[in-house]
């Protein structure tokens, strides 16, 4: 380590309280304006008052800043604040998970940012520093980082490589054409048809009303997750995977590889003409935090928001090593118990994944690191016994199923079960050894690889067997 | 695998070809499953008839209050019917299910119509639970519940002797805390 970490006792920006204050500041210099406003600018007499308001807000605001301070030393960041009820948190810096530059728009007015280190504990586990200017936001990430890492800052800087962008002007198309969005713009359409087929004119008035307010929730729906999915970006670090986005709010975040517990691609119905697709990450113990942006929160962790099917394929590629697309198909008398999803129907087993294609009308692509599953489970229903054919799932963290291997041979179910409880097992083991999240990066998976070779226990498939789906013997 | 510690019946070899799946499903053919006690028919056979009883019951008081005899014959014949079908019914059911464990996971099997299997590795459980209804209690049986990390894992054996679910309980503690992992 080139630099020993140590940062002497400093406070946050002075802007801070303003910007903690937020929204409910705004609305009270609102209300405090109104008398203003309806005098016609004359004073009156409940005007201390109001003063007396102001100062109280201005020390208040004036003593959390002075008691609130924060330092680096001896290898712990400390953070102290409150008056009344003091908080000391420290973090390590070894604990580090994650360091995020989260700025809210109000932040961004004044160039300020919050810094929130995450240590992906408990909930109040998180050292927030809120406020303090831009560019210093920038240097104390990078400085908590590379100390974390121990590696000089240029080293950690140089250590994150881009991984994917989303281009703005693909992601504008998308956003219109996303869920029931296309259902919703025909609605509003409907109304304003309908305003200028209708003679009266008082009802002409109505359904326009009905028709503005429907195109404005709709226009801010989409607003909202434009502004989260704005000049998105997806980069490896040494610490996960670094994403960015945002056009007001910008939110750096950083989500751990090993924290992901499966990977989803969904092929939209209207993104299909485009080719376009989402790869969605569900991510353990991922409860949308408090101030955490809408695009990034959740349980599904949204990785891609837009991109073609070839992008979404190599940002696999790189992201999770093995994570191929499922191409063994169900024996073709499951078409007739699955009518209108026997197309998509398709399931893999790769090294370190479990992966199954489902969906009727959108295709969805499940990848599960078989080292995060929890258990296997085996069913057949009535028409399933008659067909000869069963279902495997693979359970992994949460509420959520995991992935569905669905209506396979019951046999080949059977042997795949047996095949994927022993795969799980060696995948956990190597976690235990390696004391690493997963199949990850190709250096690792050689790693294990060789270290599973030494263990003596069964080898991972190659993609040359999962090409033909999990072996079936004849018979 | 060596003997089983644990006190229980073990599960009859594979019924001979009624069932045509079972021939092909590699996992029912284990040896040394077991099975769970028989007295949990009889809890399912009283909850049927109780159920059969009040349903009679209803009509029949249906029946007087309206004046129409109609009524009460119906309910009649769906509870009767209920009640036979059911009871035949839960023999096989309790039949169905039965529990293996091995070195490293424990096997959990049940249903007829529905069939399931689920794995459950002993490193990946949380928690074990053993609960006793009223019923079950007056039976002497209990049931065993295990819990992982995913809500759907769906891992319990009703119908064990007391005794020899608090064995395997404790067996399983044993075993979750030899193979503890992390999420």
């Amino acid at each position: 380590m080139s630099e020993t970490p140590n940062l002497p006792w400093q406070r946050l920006h002075p802007l801070s309280p303003v910007i903690q204050l937020g929204r409910s500041a705004v609305a009270v210099l609102f209300v405090l304006a109104i008398p203003y406003i309806s005098n016609g600018g004359r004073q009156h007499s409940g005007d201390y008052f109001d003063v007396v308001i102001i100062a109280l807000a201005a020390v208040g605001g004036l003593i959390s800043w002075l008691v609130t301070r924060w330092c680096v030393e001896g290898g712990t960041l400390r953070v102290e604040t409150g008056l009344i009820r003091r908080r000391h948190t420290q973090v390590p810096l070894s604990r580090i998970q994650s360091v995020d530059v989260v700025r809210p728009a109000l932040a961004r007015i004044f160039g300020l940012a919050e810094v929130r280190v995450r240590t992906g504990v408990a909930r109040d586990g998180d050292a927030r520093l809120a406020y303090v200017a831009e560019e210093r936001a920038e240097t104390i990430r990078a400085n908590l980082l590379a100390w974390s890492h121990g590696v000089t800052i240029e080293e950690a800087e140089s250590l994150e490589q881009p991984l994917a962008a989303v281009r703005n002007r693909r992601l504008l198309l998308a956003v219109w054409l996303q869920g029931v969005v296309p259902f919703e713009i025909l609605l509003a359409v409907g109304f304003l048809v309908a305003a200028f087929l209708v003679p009266t004119p008082g009802g002409r008035s109505s359904l326009l009303g009905t028709a503005a307010v429907w195109i404005v929730l709709l226009v801010v729906a989409v607003g909202n997750r434009l502004n989260s999915q704005l000049a998105y970006e997806v980069a490896e670090a040494p610490d996960g995977l670094r994403i960015r986005g945002g056009l007001i709010g910008t939110v750096v975040e950083t989500l751990p590889k090993e924290r992901i517990q499966a990977l989803r691609q969904i092929e939209p119905l209207w993104w299909r003409p485009f080719g376009w697709v989402r790869v969605d990450a569900d991510v353990a113990g991922g409860q949308r935090r408090k101030g955490e942006d809408r695009g990034m929160s959740g349980q599904m962790r949204i990785l891609l928001p837009v991109a073609t099917r070839k992008e979404a394929a190599l940002f696999l590629a790189e992201v999770a090593r093995g994570a191929l697309p499922p191409n063994g198909r169900p024996p073709s008398r499951a078409h007739i118990k699955t009518l209108l999803s026997y197309h998509f129907l398709a399931v893999g087993l790769t090294p370190g994944w479990g992966a199954a294609c489902t969906g009727r009308l959108r295709r969805t692509t499940t990848w599960v690191a078989l080292n995060k599953v929890q258990s296997v489970r085996w069913s057949q229903g009535p028409v399933q016994r008659r067909l000869k054919l069963a279902t495997l799932h693979l359970d992994v963290a949460g509420r959520r199923v995991g992935v569905s291997l669905k209506d396979r041979d019951s046999l080949e179910a059977h042997q795949m079960g047996e095949q994927l409880t022993a795969l799980c097992r060696d995948a956990r083991q190597l976690d235990r050894i390696t004391a690493k999240g997963g199949p990850w990066s190709a250096a690792d998976r050689d790693h294990q690889m060789s270290t599973a070779a030494a263990l003596g226990s069964r080898c991972p498939q190659d993609q040359s067997d999962a090409s033909q789906g999990p072996t079936v013997p004849p018979g | 695998m060596e003997t089983d510690p644990i006190p229980g019946k073990q599960l009859p070899a594979p019924p001979p070809s009624s069932d045509p799946s079972t021939s092909e499903a590699p996992f029912f053919d284990l040896a040394g499953w077991q099975a769970i006690s028989p007295s949990l028919g009889r809890i399912r056979q009283i909850e049927v008839g109780g159920a059969s009883v009040g349903l009679l019951l209803i009509g029949a008081v249906a029946g007087l209050v309206t004046g129409v005899a109609l009524i009460s014959v119906v309910t009649a014949v769906v509870a009767i019917g209920g009640w036979s079908s059911g009871s035949l019914y839960i023999s096989r059911r309790v039949r169905s299910w039965g529990y293996l464990a091995r070195d490293q996971d424990l096997l959990v099997r049940r249903g007829v119509m529905f069939r399931r299997l689920s794995v459950v590795p002993y490193g990946r459980m949380q928690t074990v639970d053993v609960t006793a209804g009223p019923l079950e209690r007056a039976f002497r049986l209990a049931t065993i519940r295990l819990h992982t990390a995913s809500a759907s894992s769906d891992a319990r054996i009703p119908g064990l002797a007391r005794l020899e679910a608090a064995a395997l309980r404790d067996r399983l503690a044993d075993l979750g805390e030899a193979h503890a992992e992390g999420l």
